[in-house]
């Protein structure tokens, strides 16, 4: 009995697999990574940001090219462009012009739209790098708090709360003004870039931190962490296989969020005059140099703080769409 | 009024003589100047800017920087001297003349010049008749001998120059007034008008060293030391009424002070205000729009209110030359500063007009410096251009800066830190800028911007700079007094090196140019002096020492009441505040 059966299945293959295949495919798992791109794939805003945070990030990568290819390059003076008695651009709009898009800076005479280019890479690298540190920081500590609780938690919990306290930027400020010239074979700059990095990214690991703490607190009561402790399995491979793959969204939400706020610290730095040294170019140093033109050269002034509004703004836009699609529990 | 004169003289320059007089008459019938009541551009400078005698009024002064002490013994800023000269006399002070004029050293407490003896090192003086104090009691000889005592009390009233003491009383054998009652016995009072000073050595700036403030009377029962900053007792021709420290100041009258025994301080305002603000845009602001006369700092309006003054009210704008240089020193004892051509690899390198660009072009930043002496200083020499640095139009000789490299040993060039003070916006312009042009010949400038409060225990510090590698350190220098030795001292003497609160940053150690500033200094004659001043600067810039950047000019603010200003070489080619009245 069983051969006709099976003889008709095969005979009507032909034309039952294609519907199988698509009922298969409709009640396919989907993992959460997939169900999340779904999400955020329709969230029009985030997508815009997110655009624009790659277009940011190829900038900063192709930045040299970028120069080369409208002829300028961000360290090189033009002062024949620089009206001697005011120290402004000559022309309108900052001396915009076909040679400089952007126009040039006051004083030096500098093309602005190429130091806008080099200038994202200084965001960019302090805004990701800290951000990086941040997280490694945090997830190892919350991670640890969390899970083994009792004083190691207390220890951890209680250094948390003292680093939210602290005043990070005048703290940074000051290190910076004590830091020397030279440094693990870096110098000037790379020593600024360096110390910005690890310290930016030093006060920001309590916010991850207190997240992750909280997330494996719930989750170590889990039934599935039950069941891998009573089958044996150890410490290390419960964090490491359990855990942390839960721990990934809240992270990478946290820590999209987390850059913008970063490369704001980065400009006020920079503003500050701790931030990176001359010549390199950065938006919060032409800021600051802007403030003594704003009246008889505005440009000057919109064109680095569009770029910061813009970029964090992105960020932000991009971060939130993230977490909505990530955690579609939370409200926003 | 003067001022309508001054823009009728223009006027009918430009128009038809007859047209000029009737919009004179129209303008002088209305009464009132709104347009043309600054006066012209540049009218303060080399001439007397609204001459007036009108007496009244309140002068207002406004400045975001309060003075380093009022006490005239104290004091070493600038526009504190001057000042100052509103509540103090001296022996001798400035002729109120503009310009270079303005040098001429006059009798002011004195009735003559000093007399001066064969050998040079005796100088006496007499006093005036009728010198009052601010209650009225007598100006002795005693008075003037006690306030110029004070400077022995460095322990009490440390800040203010020395040269008085350092002439008379070099190895510094006497403890003061505070410690030794007894009186310094190289200054001689035979009677209550008679003063001496016997020099050790002849000094042919001894007169000029008097000339300044630090040595003003003051009375011993008056003094309060390191409280005399609050009130100082007056001597001319105004006196303290209210004083808080980084706000406020009012003068008023000394009804005791005499104009006829005062040729030099014509005193015409009956009240003198002093407000002291924080921010320097501010300040440029109240400027412009009329609410004070002048500023109290006299270091020029910053870039925002340059604009705006320069655009809006030029004929309320002066321009003139100050006593000031920027420069770039190069302390030798940081590698490779330490090779004769490393250090002119980097002179030759260093692009002027750049320089000058950045720091506010030849209107606010000045023009191309040439040699170390600044042009206010005697002995100035403009054609001693041993780099070719105007004759290159201060563009950087590229081909002659890489033959020195070549010459030095570092034909790739080299890298090296420059130290920049983070005070002077400026200053870290003109960094920028020389750090662009030194790339372009291999040599590769870090730029280090400190505390400009803290320099003299930073660049000034021997060790901090080794320890820092600031092969070159950008600075500003005038003189303290007009003359080689008042400006040149400090920065190329070897006997001012130190380890601390240095300023020969160069660290100069030839015993050619110590010899020929000693010569200098002994020379009573001052044109010969000047000579030999110049032949020691032109020694100092063949050694490659100094990189001299700019002669600073200042963009200065007087208001349309403002009458009798005039720039003085007295005052690094500031203000003389003594003769400014109000109308």
């Amino acid at each position: 009995m069983t051969a006709p059966l099976h003889e008709e299945t095969a005979a009507d293959s032909a034309v039952v697999e294609p519907a199988l295949k698509q009922a298969e495919k409709a009640i396919e798992g989907r993992s959460l990574g997939r169900i999340a791109w779904e999400r955020l794939k329709r969230d029009k805003v985030a997508l815009i940001g997110g655009s624009i945070v790659l277009l940011l990030v190829l900038v900063a990568i192709f930045a040299p090219v970028i120069a080369a290819l409208t002829g300028q390059s961000p360290n090189e003076r033009h002062e024949d462009l620089i009206d001697p008695l005011f120290s402004t651009p000559k022309g309108a709009l900052g001396g915009i012009s076909g040679d400089h898009l952007l126009g040039v800076e006051p004083v030096s005479g500098r093309d602005i739209l190429t130091r806008i280019v080099y200038g994202a890479r200084v965001s960019i690298l302090v805004g990701f790098l800290s951000a990086f540190v941040a997280v490694i920081f945090g997830t190892i500590l919350g991670t640890l708090a969390g899970y083994f609780g009792g004083w190691l938690d207390a220890l951890i919990s209680r250094v948390m709360d003292m680093l939210l306290a602290f005043p990070q930027l005048l703290f940074i400020i000051s290190l910076i003004s004590v830091m020397p010239n030279d440094l693990l074979g870096l110098s000037g700059t790379g020593v600024r870039l360096l110390v910005m990095i690890l310290v930016i990214g030093f006060f920001g690991w309590p916010y991850i931190g207190r997240i992750v703490r909280g997330q494996v607190l719930s989750l170590r009561e889990r039934e599935y962490i039950e069941a891998a402790r009573s089958l044996g399995a150890g410490r290390g491979y419960i964090i490491g296989k359990e855990l942390l793959p839960n721990l990934v969204a809240p992270i990478t939400v946290y820590m999209t969020l987390m850059i913008p706020t970063n490369i704001l610290t980065e400009a006020a730095l920079s503003f500050l005059g701790v931030g990176v040294k001359p010549p390199t170019a950065s938006w919060g140093s032409m800021l600051s140099d802007a403030v003594s033109f704003y009246e008889s050269d505005p440009m000057y002034m919109i064109i680095p703080g569009v770029a910061i509004f813009i970029t964090v703004l992105a960020f932000n836009l991009f971060g939130d769409g993230v977490r909505d699609a990530l955690d579609p529990k939370g409200t926003r | 009024m003067t001022s309508l004169r001054t823009s009728r003289r223009r006027l009918a320059a430009l128009s038809a003589v007859a047209a000029a007089t009737l919009l004179a008459t129209t303008a002088c019938g209305g009464g009132d100047s709104d347009s043309e009541g600054g006066g012209e551009y540049n009218a303060g400078v080399n001439k007397v800017a609204n001459a007036s005698n009108k007496k009244g009024g309140t002068l207002k002064f406004v400045g975001v920087q309060d003075a380093d002490s009022w006490d005239t013994t104290r004091m070493y800023y600038g526009f504190v001297f001057d000042f100052s000269r509103y509540y103090s006399r001296q022996l001798v002070s400035y002729s109120p003349k503009p310009g270079k004029k303005s040098l001429d050293l006059q009798p002011d407490l004195a009735t003559d010049n000093a007399q001066i003896s064969e050998d040079g090192k005796v100088y006496k003086y007499t006093l005036k008749d009728g010198l009052k104090w601010e209650d009225g009691k007598p100006i002795t000889s005693q008075d003037v001998k006690y306030g110029i005592e004070r400077q022995w009390a460095q322990k009490t009233l440390s800040g203010g120059p020395t040269y008085i003491k350092d002439v008379l009383d070099p190895d510094g054998k006497w403890k003061g007034p505070y410690e030794d009652k007894g009186g310094f016995d190289g200054i001689k009072t035979p009677d209550k008008k008679t003063i001496e000073f016997h020099l050790p050595k002849p000094n042919g700036d001894f007169e000029q060293m008097l000339a300044m403030p630090t040595n003003s009377p003051v009375r011993e029962d008056k003094d309060t030391k390191s409280k005399y900053t609050l009130h100082p007792f007056s001597s001319g021709p105004y006196k303290f009424k209210s004083y808080t420290p980084n706000k406020s100041l009012l003068l008023v009258r000394n009804k005791h002070w005499d104009r006829t025994n005062d040729p030099l301080r014509k005193a015409l305002p009956d009240k003198i205000k002093v407000t002291l603000l924080t921010n320097p845009d501010e300040r440029d602001k109240r400027l412009i729009n009329g609410d004070a006369d002048l500023d109290l700092n006299q270091r020029g309006m910053e870039v925002q209110g340059r604009q705006t003054a320069l655009k809006q009210h030029k004929g309320n704008v002066d321009n003139p030359q100050t006593g000031f240089i920027s420069y770039v020193a190069f302390p030798q004892s940081v590698k490779p500063f330490d090779n004769i051509h490393c250090r002119k690899a980097a002179i030759y390198g260093a692009d002027h007009k750049s320089v000058q660009t950045a720091r506010g072009g030849p209107t606010a930043g000045g023009e191309l410096a040439v040699n170390m002496l600044p042009p206010t200083v005697p002995g100035h020499d403009v054609n001693d251009d041993q780099y070719g640095i105007r004759k290159n139009g201060g563009k950087a000789n590229v081909a002659k800066a890489k033959e020195e490299l070549k010459k030095c040993g570092k034909p790739g060039g080299f890298s090296t830190t420059l130290a920049v003070r983070n005070t002077d916006k400026a200053d870290v312009k003109s960094a920028e800028a020389l750090q662009a042009s030194l790339k372009k010949v291999g040599i590769k400038v870090e730029i280090d911007e400190f505390d400009g409060a803290q320099g003299s225990s930073i660049v000034g510090n021997q060790a901090t700079v080794k320890r820092k590698g600031y092969g070159m350190v950008l600075y500003g220098w005038g003189p303290d007094f007009p003359s080689g030795q008042g400006y040149g001292i400090e920065l190329w003497h070897s006997s001012k090196i130190r380890d601390n609160g240095n300023n020969n940053y160069a660290l100069i150690d030839d015993p050619k140019i110590d010899k020929g500033l000693e010569d200098a200094i002994a020379e009573l004659d001052p044109d010969k002096a000047a000579e030999k001043y110049r032949e020691v600067n032109k020694r100092v810039m063949a050694g490659g020492y100094y990189l001299p950047l700019t002669y600073l000019k200042v963009v200065q603010w007087r208001s349309d009441r403002l009458t009798n200003v005039y720039s003085a070489d007295s005052f690094s080619g500031w203000y003389d505040f003594a003769s400014l009245g109000v109308k």
